[in-house]
């Protein structure tokens, strides 16, 4: 028993700094792959590459001063980005890395991945209330609204993939893609599921409650130094969570011919992470009353459709002899 | 610049009958338009009627501005004034302009306010407050505008100091500051502005002068009931810099480098019509060689301006990456510049009667890669924003305004052609040889935040075509005129006898001597009309130098197109008017 609670602290502190590890990275990548896209080079002096430019960006926002506004509400302010950065690592405590490979098999597990990246919103809100902003306010508003609009369809577009495997579990989805993959059977989910992640992730075209051209920095107009990190941390984190739950659920997680489950499971993140990357350098935003319209009015009858469909299909297959 | 006499006379001889002693006097100028003294009482009605009474009206009031008479020798021909009021007016139909002038006392100027008849005059009234102190009966308020409100006294006056150490020593203390804090407008009472609206209160956000995406130091105070703007109050005036007093200071010569400074991105698109009016007083043809050096590199400057425009014009719609692209280009473009000029963004390369030096060798080559690089990226460009869903569902249909509300506000340049009116200064006016050029003016049609991209890209690709032909045509000749008063003179007429060379010593050291009158220059740029009004007192320096600027004019719209927008939306729309607060402050 005190064994048990000691491996699983000792994986979840490796996961921890792995998870930290990967965010770093990414920032890395980002920057250097949107660099390619812009004919530009992107960090290319720390380091081999700019290989270490994340260290350096750390060590900075470490040692950088955390000014805080006069008339903030201390105690919220300091708790926000906490607020956003948490919940994403806690989410991944139930993400099956290789087969047996979580540190919680939760038979709920894909609900609470999903509550977890849904709680961020509060971190967000409650950060640009007690800036005091009247910009962070406007973004944490947006954020609210945003969210209820992609949360009302990430939700469906996800529950056809769970009456096909019949289970919340992540690791008995991925068993059940032994044959196909999940995308095959449910493109339109992936598809809206994948939409309503950017939203999840506060990624451009998404990021309506940050979006420098009209309010500056959004919620984080007054955050600097650590507290800023985190927030930045919570964001690359979310869309790592994403692009898990994405593979997880459509592209057979860890499942693959010759390498190990977990390289598996690393290369179809990074493809996904990547495919953020790129939407980020090619899209315009849209407004965010047009990108909440889109989730109510198109979005969300869609995915209600693709459930109805897929459960009526599931039913008759099974009712056949 | 040749203006069609015939109507000019007719509009005098109609306003005599119609206005009788009201017209004071006809002044004897080498403008090509009328120039008329109006009784200041009567200016408001002479107004109205050239606005909408008479046949081919004139609808676009393109400027209005004051002269400081006080110290001015050489008057002839015109009645005493102290401070001296004009106003210049625009015919389309008729393709002419008349100018106005009403005298004032010079010890408190008073006018009456025309802002009734063109609703523009307000902030140029605004700007005639702040800098002669003219006071005008009919408006409610004289709010100051370029200038801080705790300022004292009218910088233009002829009475003002002009440099830092003809007054005590400036020290920055804290109560300087604070007092400075208090005078700024922030709350809509002091503005007769809505506090709130179906009763719920209205969030007042100060947008700018320091947010990301003003383009420069601009500040919108904006009355918000949610995302949406209920009103919106542009302050301006945090990039003044007091050019046209400079220019009292400055040599004729000596000016040029800061006209390059009004719009910082035009490069040397602001020299022309500063050199146009210095030549005209001057009498100095320009030869040909120069004219088309002059014409290729206001091409240049430009597809520059407009390729910064299409980028930052994506950025503020959140699309990354194609400033990055087009910021390629302009790299390209700099390089023949750089090759020409010596320089990039303010080449300073104009000259009175010419340009600083011949193209260089191989200059040639330079231009052709450049224009055979830029159809195609601009092709890409289109793809990656124009078609894209996207950019038109943020862009189609939002900031839209018509043509005459255009022409009441004063808006030329791209944000006019956008509404379908093909007015651009170079075809119905042409200078400096653009009608020896083959290209079209591109127009919209609905006059929306899409419209007035499309309309900047066309105009690229019209301008390409224009640099292919100075590319294909330069004709041979000297790149300065051969005239006493070309600036600084050619190196072989200078050194010719003792004479010449005593001339150009002068003219170096002093400065040039330009004959006594006035002259205006009339350009367009790439963002509108710019308008420079010289007169000269046959000095070194001029006595007033008016610098009218497009984006003074296209700001002043906001608070007409801004209300029912989101902020969102208020962003696109400010890109899509493409300033550059230098150019509106100046």
């Amino acid at each position: 028993m005190i064994l048990q609670s000691l491996l699983i602290t000792l994986f979840s502190i490796i996961l921890i700094a792995a998870l930290l590890t990967a965010a770093g990275v990414f920032t890395w990548v980002e920057r250097r792959v949107l660099g390619f896209f812009q004919e530009r080079l992107g960090p290319n002096r720390v380091g081999p590459f700019g290989f270490l430019q994340w260290i350096a960006d750390t060590v900075k926002l470490i040692t950088k001063e955390d000014a805080l506004p006069p008339d903030a509400d201390v105690v919220s302010y300091r708790l926000a980005p906490v607020l956003v950065a948490v919940p994403m690592l806690a989410g991944f405590g139930v993400v099956a890395f290789g087969p047996g490979l979580a540190i919680s098999s939760l038979d709920m597990g894909l609900m609470f991945a999903m509550g977890m990246l849904a709680l961020t919103v509060y971190g967000i809100v409650l950060g640009a209330w007690a800036s005091r902003n009247r910009y962070a306010m406007l973004g944490g508003l947006r954020a609210a609204a945003q969210l209820l609009a992609y949360e009302s369809f990430l939700g469906l577009s996800l529950m056809g993939v769970v009456l096909l495997a019949g289970s919340f579990t992540m690791g008995d989805i991925v068993l059940a893609q032994q044959d196909y993959w999940f995308i095959l059977l449910q493109p339109l989910g992936a598809v809206l599921f994948f939409i309503a992640g950017i939203g999840a992730a506060h990624r451009l075209p998404f990021d309506l409650q940050e979006s420098e051209q009209d309010l500056v920095a959004g919620f984080m107009t007054e955050y600097s130094g650590m507290s800023f990190a985190l927030f930045f941390l919570g964001e690359y984190l979310a869309v790592l969570l994403v692009a898990s739950l994405f593979t997880t659920l459509f592209l057979g997680g860890w499942l693959g011919p010759f390498l190990p489950g977990p390289v598996w499971f690393g290369l179809k993140v990074g493809i996904i992470a990547f495919v953020f990357i790129w939407l980020r350098a090619a899209l315009p935003r849209p407004r965010y009353d047009q990108l909440i319209s889109f989730a109510w009015k198109i979005a969300l009858p869609l995915a209600l459709l693709n459930l109805l469909a897929t459960g009526w299909i599931l039913a008759v297959w099974r009712a056949a002899p | 610049m040749s203006l069609d006499a015939a109507p000019a006379t007719d509009v005098v001889a109609s306003l005599q009958a119609r206005f009788g002693p009201a017209i004071r006097a006809v002044q004897p100028t080498g403008e090509p338009f009328p120039v008329l003294w109006i009784d200041a009482q009567a200016s408001p009605a002479i107004h109205r009627y050239l606005r909408s009474e008479i046949a081919q009206a004139y609808g676009l009031m393109t400027d209005l501005w004051a002269i400081d008479e006080t110290t001015r020798q050489h008057r002839a021909g015109q009645p005493p004034s102290g401070v001296t009021l004009c106003s210049h007016l625009t015919s389309f139909g008729r393709n002419a302009d008349i100018r106005l002038k009403v005298a004032c006392d010079a010890g408190s100027p008073r006018a009456w306010s025309i802002a009734q008849v063109y609703a523009n005059a307000d902030w140029y009234e605004r700007e005639a407050f702040d800098m002669f102190g003219v006071t005008f009966e009919g408006r409610d308020s004289h709010r100051r505008i370029l200038m801080p409100p705790t300022w004292v006294g009218h910088p233009l006056r002829k009475s003002h100091y002009a440099r830092a150490t003809e007054r005590d020593p400036f020290r920055m203390t804290d109560e300087y500051f604070a007092a400075e804090e208090r005078a700024q407008v922030s709350t809509p009472e002091e503005l007769g502005l809505a506090a709130s609206r179906d009763g719920e209160d209205l969030m007042v956000l100060n947008f700018g002068p320091h947010h990301p995406s003003t383009h420069g130091v601009l500040r919108i105070l904006l009355g918000l009931a949610g995302e949406e703007l209920v009103w919106a109050w542009p302050d301006i005036g945090y990039h003044h810099r007091g050019a046209e007093k400079m220019a009292e200071r400055q040599t004729w010569h000596s000016y040029i480098p800061y006209t390059d400074r009004i719009d910082y991105l035009g490069g040397v698109m602001s020299e022309l019509p500063y050199l146009m009016a210095v030549e005209q007083l001057c009498g100095i043809t320009v030869p040909d060689r120069a004219q088309i050096i002059r014409v290729m590199l206001a091409e240049f400057y430009r597809i520059m301006n407009h390729l910064l425009f299409y980028g930052t014009m994506a950025q503020d719609v959140g699309q990354m990456s194609p400033v990055f692209y087009m910021f390629t280009d302009r790299e390209k473009a700099y390089t023949v510049i750089q090759a020409i000029t010596g320089a990039r963004m303010h080449p300073a390369f104009f000259r009175i009667g010419g340009v600083a030096m011949d193209l260089p060798n191989g200059w040639d080559t330079l231009v052709r890669d450049f224009i055979d690089w830029l159809p195609a990226r601009l092709d890409d460009y289109e793809g990656m924003v124009l078609r894209s869903e996207l950019f038109k569902v943020r862009t189609v249909g939002v900031g839209a305004y018509d043509t005459d509300t255009a022409l009441t506000w004063g808006t030329t340049g791209p944000g006019l052609r956008a509404t379908g009116c093909d007015w651009d200064w170079r075809k119905a006016r042409p200078y400096s040889g653009y009608d020896n050029f083959d290209f079209d003016v591109p127009v919209g049609a609905r006059g929306d935040i899409y419209d007035r991209t499309v309309v900047r890209v066309e105009e690229m690709r019209q301008s390409l075509r224009i640099i292919r032909q100075c590319l294909e045509n330069m004709p041979a000749g000297s790149f300065k005129a051969d005239h006493p008063l070309t600036t600084p003179p050619m190196r072989d007429k200078m050194q010719h006898d003792i004479e010449t060379l005593i001339q150009h010593f002068l003219s170096v050291s002093q400065g040039t001597v330009v004959p006594a009158g006035e002259a205006t220059g009339q350009v367009e740029t790439h963002r509108g009309l710019a308008q420079y009004s010289l007169i000269s007192d046959g000095g070194t320096r001029s006595y007033r130098t008016r610098i009218r600027t497009p984006s003074f004019a296209h700001l002043q719209m906001i608070p007409q197109i801004a209300p029912g927008m989101t902020v969102a939306d208020l962003v696109v729309h400010i890109a899509s008017l493409d300033f550059v607060m230098s150019d509106v402050d100046r």
